[in-house]
């Protein structure tokens, strides 16, 4: 199983005197979709690169399955990598593309038809890519990391600009490879899409770790919600509240928002006092302020660490 | 999944039969290689159809130096530009397009992968300047004889050598093309370069300081194009040397290439 990992130890990548990549650590395991989270320039495509050998690091280093990528005889039956769906050349048919791909890693003809089934793009093989959908070009990507079978799977926001169709097509094929025991390492800036998608998340700012969790740890830590209550006589049902332990304020529309305590024994309350509710709704902190919070930290930290 | 057996050989087989299919499966390239021999047989029949009108003003010494089959092969000097697009093609597409990240995670061993696209473009280079210069050659005979002006045979001495040097020539100059490619890593670089080694430097050679006249006896269109001549040229008493030094530099910028590939990120 172990042999299935992408273990990244002390990474670091600098461009002249920019930092990129600073003595970055963590595992992508199998059976796990890891998302790969940080905002605009936090250096996840560069790790990326890293780990596929397209770029050195300045220090530190990056294994699959125990070896650097350039030593892989065979890499696509090991790692399969999409880091950018336009990269390929537009007047090359789908068909050729994948062919080419499979040739040159010793794989037979079949597994390119199985591929393009597997993608749904059998009735567009024959066709130029210079013609594709974004989101047809993004399953041409996949399918070609899907060539050689891998264990190990790396997209680079495979979801930018796609539709809602098309993401969740992606995060279904994602959940669907991990299921399947391979390791996924998927990036992304948008906290939300990696909730529904991934089962570990790590966090970078500024090429930096800050956060290497599993999801639902993550969600848990985010803070405890507030219950937002809809009862006949606001006001009285809050004096209630309070007298209970609960904190509450106003919101809108002549709703009320409860902290500190859970819907359930809000409940339990309004039906002790006769209360009729019309509405008892939790409501989470959004998922994309518990990411700002994390890397506002990180920003700042920085600062003050400069 | 399928077993390989990983010999050296084995691997370079697999990643040149990828190069090739990359290459085929582009109507660019059928496209370049059709422009080549319509250009080059175009610029024969011109060329040619002067040369043979102006063989009856010749005085009796030029009449001595008449090169038939060096005539015929002046095509060359445009073929060189259009293999040359071709041998540039093939690694700037992938520069341009973002493919060289697939290419290179397909096929990490970077030395691997540059030499499959050297060995398919000279193959695809000689083959293709090879029939463009013995057709060049049959062409502008043809011509000749149509005007009754003294033509070549292929088994005239010297000629044979000549017309497959031609073929040879221009596979050189596809090689070079790919050398600059991959320094240069973009298409217009690496054609405006290549338009300034062939077209431009020798043309502007009387120009240059003096202690460059060495270097122009291996150049490009100079001393470097000397093997397609059949009657000796006194500049050049050796020109096969001469051609051989112009591989030389060629073999020298492929092997700055490849320093450049291996170590450069993509
Ligand atoms: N070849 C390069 N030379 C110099 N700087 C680079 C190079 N490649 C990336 N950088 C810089 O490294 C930083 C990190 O870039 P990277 O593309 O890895 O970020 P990212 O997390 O993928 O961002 P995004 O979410 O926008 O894709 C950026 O500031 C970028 O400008
Ligand atoms: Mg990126």
């Amino acid at each position: 199983m172990l042999l299935d990992m992408i273990e990244i130890r002390g990474l670091t990548k600098r461009y002249g005197h920019q930092t990129v990549v600073d003595d970055l650590s963590f595992t992508v395991e199998p059976g796990h979709v890891t998302g790969f989270l940080g905002p605009n320039g936090a250096g996840k495509s560069t790790t990326m690169k890293m780990i596929l050998g397209l770029a050195a690091p300045t220090s530190g280093s990056v294994t699959v399955g125990g070896r650097r990528y350039s030593g892989l005889p065979v890499p696509l039956t090991e790692v399969g990598a999409l880091l950018d769906a336009g990269a390929v050349h537009g007047s090359r048919k789908a068909y050729d593309h994948l062919l080419a791909l499979a040739v040159s890693n010793g794989l037979p003809k079949r597994r390119v038809g199985e591929v393009l089934a597997r993608t749904g793009l059998e009735g567009v093989a024959g066709k130029r890519t210079c013609g594709f959908s974004l989101g047809m070009r993004q399953r041409l990507g996949i399918a070609a990391t899907l060539l050689g079978d891998p264990r190990v799977l790396i997209f680079d926001e495979p979801v930018n600009g796609l539709d809602p169709e098309g993401i969740r097509w992606i995060r279904d094929f994602m959940r669907s490879l991990a299921r399947e025991g391979r390791a996924v390492l998927v990036s992304s800036h948008l906290m939300s899409e990696m909730a529904l998608t991934a089962d570990h998340l790590v966090v970078i700012g500024k090429g930096r770790l800050i956060a290497d969790t599993g999801m639902t740890a993550f969600m848990r830590s985010r803070g405890e919600g507030t219950v937002l209550v809809r009862a006949a006589e606001p006001a009285v049902f809050s004096r209630h509240l309070t007298a209970a332990g609960a904190t509450v304020r106003d919101g809108l529309e002549a709703s009320i928002v409860v902290s500190g305590m859970a819907s359930a024994e809000i409940g339990k309350l309004a039906a002790y006092h006769g209360v009729a509710l019309a509405e008892l709704t939790p409501q989470q902190p959004s998922l994309e302020d518990a990411f700002m919070d994390l890397t506002e930290d990180s920003v700042e930290f920085q600062g003050a660490g400069a | 999944m399928t077993t390989i057996a990983d010999t050296p050989k084995a691997a370079f087989h697999r990643t040149h039969r990828a190069e090739w299919i990359k290459l085929r499966s582009l109507r660019s390239t059928w496209y370049t290689l059709a422009g080549l021999f319509v250009a080059g047989l175009a610029v024969s029949a011109l060329s040619m159809t002067s040369s043979a009108n102006g063989y009856a003003g010749l005085s009796a010494a030029e009449r001595l130096a008449w090169d038939p089959a060096g005539l015929s092969l002046v095509p060359y000097i445009i073929a060189q530009l259009i293999i040359g697009v071709l041998g540039t093609l093939v690694v700037t597409s992938e520069y341009a397009t973002g493919l060289i990240q697939t290419s290179l995670a397909a096929t990490p061993r970077r030395h691997r992968l540059l030499a499959a696209k050297a060995v398919l473009v000279a193959g695809v280079a000689v083959i293709a300047g090879e029939a463009l210069m013995f057709a060049s050659f049959f062409f502008g005979q043809a011509v000749l004889a149509a005007h009754d002006v003294p033509s070549a045979g292929l088994g005239d001495p010297g000629v044979f050598a000549a017309v497959a040097g031609g073929g040879l020539y221009l596979a050189a100059i596809a090689l070079l093309a790919t050398g600059l490619s991959v320094v240069l890593r973009s298409t217009a670089g690496a054609l405006t370069t290549l338009v300034a080694v062939i077209f431009l430097a020798p043309a502007l050679s009387a120009t240059f300081p003096s202690w460059t006249r060495g270097l122009f006896d291996y150049w490009p269109t100079q001393g470097g194009a000397a093997v397609m001549a059949t009657v000796p040229d006194p500049d050049f008493p050796h020109p096969w040397l001469n051609f051989g030094g112009m591989c030389l530099g060629v073999a020298a910028l492929l092997a700055v290439a490849f320093v450049l590939f291996r170590r450069r990120d993509v």
